[in-house]
């Protein structure tokens, strides 16, 4: 399918693009940029008043295929991606069984051919069964296609064996997206520690459990010089280590969700599960201290951490209910809403963070509107309010505390490499 | 004069001090019911009331079943050991299906905080949280404030020391709660491992000196300190938890004549409390035990919307 999106907003921030021009896509590619260009066989695609941009990268989601396909699949995950304004996603390894070996792999490339939406990539486990004991194969998961390594639900506890992890997949320039939570300090906790987990009487995570772990890995990366890219950072004190870090030359990226910089830890003083995530939600402080550190490059990545639950698990008491929320449908709104609309970030700062850094990091030949380029690209408009609502959910599973917020800003047009995988330009 | 509006009773942070003054007030007159010689009233004749009970108890499952038959309503009590729950029935269901069989009322404790809220938004039946993991345990709160008023004549201006596992304490919490809306002072009591973070807030003070607080107190409660918190590393041992933190004569030197001592029982004798004091003249314990089940009527009544005849 070939086609000329007109008269929209082109921001590339790769190739310091922002004017109001036409796209012209073919077989896939990007073909031309430029003023008045002129349709032959195209699909003209009206974008007056929109932003085009290069298509969004969800760098951190969860499909629950293989293993929980009544949460997810990659096809409903796919979609839910695709209604997000995400051309790609990256799936996390802990699915049942884990993807820790090149078989794993092909069968999440395979029922990603199968949706035939979005560009689907794969994370491979650093450790067997992400079990923290012995090394996945790395270069075999390589080969097989992997773009980065994580044991995420679970940190590496075992340093030993997160220096070995970072040592030996710098050979095949793989970053290790760390999940950093000291476990024994988290102590079973199942919210923020603070004043709001005293009265309620619920199990605290101190921020600490997070900024120790970040810390111990900013170093380990700084001894190994291999890559560390630090998952869903939720608090004050991870932003100041990763920036001094950053300032010292270690390897290190960052990632934060949505979540971690719209709600805080007073949600959960109604028991709803919806607040309940691992690294849970902090404080204003730490919400502060955030989008500082988005704004100030420090945090170079926003992810969804997309974690789709069944009703019947998530609607128990807050102790029994599994950690995580879904977020591949509001994440864009929300950085719109909360970023751009209260002007901490540009609406190009915000490309970077949800395509140009994510594919940098992942070594993805996407994240940009280059000539020649995979036509992956995002069309977003500005000004269209929505209401979150629980119906238009396109992924398997509800779990989203956003249900029935107003947001000003959504994603009306997804292509990915040259194909329209979703569409609500009206 | 207070009206009592609200379907449930699952903490004392929602209450204003004038709801719980009326429940207070309400106690005092149903008090004198369990001296009778027939210790029933028809008041809630007809009504019906689930115990459910998630964790072991007691103290308070026989007192709310009292307090229960004693205003004449029926009730069932059903433990977790005997419930569906085994099954793998969730909460919410068990909920549905029990009132379904067209009750009134529902009583319940469970390990998990906020599960009574929960309840109570499933079922329009009133639920009365009866202990909710560390969170609440109202109608404790209540009876401790019945008894402190009983036996000090007032509440406002009091000091009132809690000492002990404040962390792991939905009795330290309601009792916190209550204690300051009606105007006391509050000073916590115990190491620093067992105070949750910055409970400043709530308005109270922290010490680690048990018998520097004993000087300045009117009341003090104990709280029951359990044995899986040493090996959680929380205190070296119970013995010195029992040195720093146990009340005895000794620690006594120095403290009001007329001190009230309380505890919720169940007692470690020898480890929060010696045996001598837990027995002497001090120690309402017992009165508690009693005004319980006033403040538990209180509460079924205001609840069911009851009416005397």
């Amino acid at each position: 399918m070939n086609l000329l999106i007109k008269n929209g907003r082109v921001i590339d921030p790769v190739g310091k693009l922002d004017g109001i021009m036409d796209v012209l896509v073919e077989k896939g590619k990007i073909r031309r940029l430029g003023k008045g260009l002129k349709p032959e066989n195209h699909n003209v695609i009206e974008a007056r008043g929109k932003v085009v941009v290069p298509g969004l990268i969800d760098m951190h989601t969860h499909l629950r295929e293989p293993g929980r396909e009544d949460e997810e699949t990659i096809l409903s995950g796919s979609e839910a991606a695709a209604r997000g304004g995400f051309s790609s996603v990256c799936v996390m390894p802990n699915t049942s069984p884990v993807i820790d070996k090149e078989g794993i792999v092909e069968f999440i490339f395979s029922r990603s051919r199968q949706a035939g939406l979005v560009n689907v990539y794969s994370v491979g486990a650093v450790t067997v069964g992400q079990n923290g004991t012995q090394l996945a194969e790395i270069g075999e998961l390589k080969k097989a296609g992997v773009i980065a390594l994580s044991d995420d639900g679970n940190p590496v506890k075992n340093s030993y064996l997160m220096r070995r992890a970072l040592e030996y997949s710098r050979m095949f320039d793989l970053p290790i997206i760390s999940h950093c939570e000291d476990s024994d300090l988290a102590a079973d906790g199942v919210m923020n520690e603070g004043y709001v987990s005293t009265l309620l009487g619920l199990r605290g995570i101190s921020s600490l459990a997070e900024e120790s772990m970040v810390s111990r890995d900013i170093s380990l990366a700084g001894l190994t010089n291999g890559r560390v890219h630090i998952a869903h950072l939720s608090c004050a004190g991870s932003v100041s280590l990763i920036k001094q870090a950053k300032k010292n030359g270690i390897r290190v990226t960052a990632e934060t969700a949505p979540h971690y910089f719209t709600l805080t830890d007073e949600e959960v003083r109604t028991f709803d599960t919806n607040y309940k995530m691992n690294p849970p939600l902090r404080t204003q402080k730490d919400i502060e201290a955030i989008k500082k550190g988005l704004a100030d490059g420090t945090i170079d990545v926003i992810a969804s951490d997309h974690a789709p639950h069944s009703e019947q698990e998530k609607d128990v008491e807050f102790d029994n209910a599994p950690f995580g929320i879904t977020g591949l449908e509001t994440s864009l709104g929300l950085a719109l809403q909360e970023l751009v609309e209260e002007k901490v970030l540009t609406i190009n700062q915000l490309v970077e963070k949800m395509s140009v850094n994510p594919a940098r990091i992942l070594g993805l030949n996407k994240g940009s509107l280059a000539l020649g380029c995979d036509a992956d690209i995002t069309i977003i408009d500005l000004e269209r309010e929505w209401i979150v609502r629980q119906e238009d959910f396109k992924s398997k599973s509800k779990n989203s505390p956003f249900i029935g917020r107003k947001l000003k800003g959504m994603a009306v047009l997804t292509i990915s490499r040259g194909k329209i995988v979703y569409e609500s330009m009206a | 004069m207070t009206v009592w509006k609200r379907k449930d009773l699952l903490g004392l942070e929602t209450l204003d001090a004038e709801e719980i003054k009326l429940i207070i007030d309400t106690a005092e007159s149903f008090k004198e019911i369990s001296t009778r010689e027939i210790k029933k009233v028809p008041t809630l004749r007809g009504r019906t009331i689930v115990n459910l009970f998630f964790e072991p108890s007691t103290r308070t499952r026989t007192s709310f079943e009292l307090a229960a038959k004693r205003l004449s309503a029926d009730t069932v009590s059903i433990s977790a050991s005997t419930s569906s729950v085994l099954k793998g029935e969730t909460l919410k269901d068990t909920a549905r299906n029990i009132e379904a069989m067209k009750i009134d009322m529902i009583i319940m404790r469970h390990p998990c905080s906020g599960a009574p809220d929960m309840l109570a938004k499933t079922i329009s039946s009133s639920v009365v949280n009866a202990g909710d993991g560390a969170h609440e345990h109202p109608t404790q709160g209540l009876l401790d404030l019945f008894t402190i008023r009983e036996k000090k004549g007032k509440i406002e201006g009091l000091k009132v020391a809690i000492v002990g596992d404040i962390l792991h304490s939905r009795v330290a919490r309601s009792d916190i709660w209550g204690l300051k809306k009606l105007g006391a002072e509050v000073i916590l009591c115990g190491p620093p491992t067992l105070m949750p973070p910055e409970i400043e807030k709530m308005g109270v003070r922290v010490s680690y000196d048990l018998r520097e607080v004993m000087k300045e107190v009117d009341v003090v409660n104990l709280l029951r300190v359990q044995l899986e918190r040493e090996k959680r590393n929380l205190f070296p041992s119970l013995r010195e938890y029992a040195v720093l933190f146990g009340l005895n004569k000794d620690v006594l030197k120095g403290a009001k004549k007329d001190l009230v001592i309380m505890h919720p029982g169940p007692i470690n004798r020898g480890i929060e409390l010696s045996p001598d004091l837990a027995d002497g003249p001090c120690s309402v314990i017992l009165d508690q035990v009693t005004n319980g089940i006033a403040v538990r009527m209180a509460v079924l009544f205001l609840l069911l919307g009851g009416h005397t005849s």
